[in-house]
């Protein structure tokens, strides 16, 4: 990607910031904190990875996106936003009673959203599925991209899948992990240690990436070549900050799943504009 | 005819629609021998999936398969498809109502030695209460061949409960079956019998002994128990005024307790249940056993008195 490309993510990237502080503060509940951890690695999938086309959501030939960490949904719709899936001014209907924006992404409402997701543990899996459905019918053109934090890597089933994935050899398959470090209950070596997430990838047989997961330079070269590979699953453990992006939120897990009031919206609102100059 | 196992019927009928549909797959968890799906491996091994003992991934893999244009067939034990993987029942498969058909072999008490760790007696009423989900208990061979075509024609999840243990013959080959339609097998005025899977024999067996006391009863194969046919439950009870339920499952949440739930609000009467008095199995061969938990003829007709005597008092 050039310069002048990588600029334009890094642009995107801060009007999604926005779109998620407006979203989730108009909700008065959400998820900012792994939202905003994950903004470049939705920005470089949409804006410059993945083949889709917004007029066409179903086109066969699309790459597929599986958000498994479902509560980061505000950095979805503001992705979806971006590229006209849906109006902007919609966001702000985010978990409100009709919203197609519901808290967590649901496949039967808003187009775009490839599948429902919200129970972690399952993304990998149901990846997995929609890969072995486009081997069946001879569809080797899409990757599907999975998306999952690094606690929900404490869910078994993600390991179940894990296993399936370099099992059944699904080189169309490129899962990522937005390794922030926090949960809900604080930080994840704290809560329930991980260990080394690369290590553990490799050990069920899968090729293993690791980059800055803020950097767009680095996870769209990262990100490229896990949709080349041929030879298997890959995963790319992209280190990021929970809470990026807005000075009071970053690396505090109490942002996980705390709207801001409007002082504080309008706070974070200040300093992304700050950065936009 | 032979007595077979509802099982036989699932790896049988698969390579049957296998045959007409690409869409359909099947996956395993490792069970493939007794679910019998290991015939559909054979025949169509590039369309079927072994995905180990990980029943939650067999199901939320299964999610995506649908997700993809497929229509899967996910089959294991009952006890480990609907407790084991449960979360990825309701939230992958039916909040999305993606088309995954679930065929859970080897439920209720006759799966016999294995014991109370394998008898699933609660499997209906977990599959029940989900959103979207339709539950068929087939109670012969050629039921069950009808139960998975039903599944399989029709758009969104299904669980398709079936058997280890052989059960007579009830149904010819010209027998028709509906989604959301019960199956009268023997009409009588004096006592209307409800039953679903391995009950239904017992149910007519019990017909018979009541009859040679001059009672006569309707025996209703509520294959359908979700949706549940109310018009024929109904129409039956209210000619009968007594109704008795029967299943190899829990009275807790059940086909008893969806006739009830029906009656209760559609048509109060008498009503008895034989079921599994909200306790686990336990280890022994399977008629023995069904006669320790009392799901046997006499029972169903002694309730089927008890009904009839609640009625008249």
């Amino acid at each position: 990607m050039s310069q002048p490309d990588i600029a334009h993510v890094a642009h995107v990237c801060q009007a999604m910031r926005r779109d998620i502080i407006e979203m989730v503060a108009a909700a008065g509940s959400g998820h900012p904190g792994g939202s905003l951890s994950s903004v470049e690695i939705v920005a470089t999938l949409y804006a410059s990875v993945m083949n889709h086309d917004p007029a066409r959501p179903d086109m066969p030939e699309r790459d597929r996106f599986v958000l498994s960490k479902g509560h980061a949904a505000p950095v979805l719709y503001a992705a979806l936003a971006e590229h006209g899936y849906l109006p902007r001014e919609e966001l702000v209907t985010l978990r409100k009673l009709g919203s197609r924006l519901q808290g967590h992404p649901d496949m039967r409402k808003l187009p775009g959203v490839e599948v429902s997701t919200g129970s972690l543990g399952q993304g990998l899996a149901l990846a997995n599925g929609m890969a072995l459905a486009l081997r069946l019918d001879g569809n080797t053109a899409p990757t599907v991209f999975c998306l999952m934090g690094d606690g929900e890597l404490q869910e078994g089933s993600v390991w179940e899948a894990a296993m399936a994935a370099a099992h059944y050899r699904l080189d169309n398959v490129v899962a990522i992990v937005d390794l922030n470090g926090l949960q809900i209950d604080g930080a994840t070596c704290e809560v329930m240690d991980l260990g080394n997430v690369p290590e553990k990838f490799a050990a069920f047989g899968w090729t293993v990436m690791t980059c800055d997961g803020h950097s767009v330079a680095e996870l769209q070269d990262a990100l490229e070549r896990a949709k080349a590979a041929t030879e298997g699953p890959v995963v790319i453990v992209a280190r990021t900050m929970k809470g990026r992006g807005i000075s009071f939120m970053e690396n505090l897990c109490d942002w996980h799943g705390k709207a801001p009031n409007a002082d504080e919206a309008e706070r974070a609102l200040a300093e992304l504009s700050d950065q936009g100059e | 005819m032979a007595d077979r196992a509802t099982r036989e019927a699932l790896g049988a009928t698969l390579i049957e629609l296998a045959a007409l549909r690409d869409d359909i797959v099947v996956l395993d968890a490792d069970l493939a021998k007794a679910t019998t799906t290991v015939k559909f491996k054979a025949a169509y091994p590039d369309r079927f999936f072994d995905m180990g003992i990980a029943e939650q991934d067999m199901m939320a893999t299964a999610a995506g398969l649908a997700v993809g244009g497929k229509t899967p067939f996910a089959s294991t034990f009952a006890v480990f498809a609907t407790g084991r993987a449960y979360d990825q029942i309701r939230n992958s498969i039916c909040y999305a109502n993606l088309g995954v058909k679930i065929a859970a072999t080897h439920a209720g008490i006759t799966v016999g030695p294995d014991g109370g760790s394998h008898q699933m007696v609660e499997d209906i009423a977990l599959m029940r209460a989900l959103p979207n989900m339709r539950v068929l208990v087939p109670s012969d061979y050629l039921s069950a061949v009808a139960a998975i075509r039903i599944a399989a024609q029709t758009p969104g999840p299904f669980y398709v409960r079936l058997g280890r243990a052989a059960v007579p013959a009830l149904y010819t080959e010209s027998a028709e079956f509906e989604l959301g339609r019960a199956n009268v097998l023997r009409t009588g005025a004096d006592v209307t019998i409800v039953a679903c899977g391995g009950m239904v024999w017992r149910a007519l067996a019990a017909a018979g002994m009541l009859a040679q006391d001059g009672i006569e009863a309707d025996v209703i194969d509520m294959l359908t128990v979700k949706p549940l046919d109310a018009d024929t439950l109904l129409a039956s009870s209210g000619k009968t005024g007594a109704v008795v339920t029967c299943e190899e499952h829990s009275v807790i949440g059940g086909l008893g307790s969806a006739v009830a739930t029906e009656l209760g609000l559609n048509g109060p009467c008498p009503m008895e249940m034989v079921g599994v008095q909200d306790v686990f199995g336990t280890s022994g061969d399977p008629e023995p056993l069904m006669t320790h938990f009392g799901l046997t003829a006499s029972e169903i007709a002694a309730a089927a008195r008890r009904a009839i005597g609640r009625r008249t008092a």
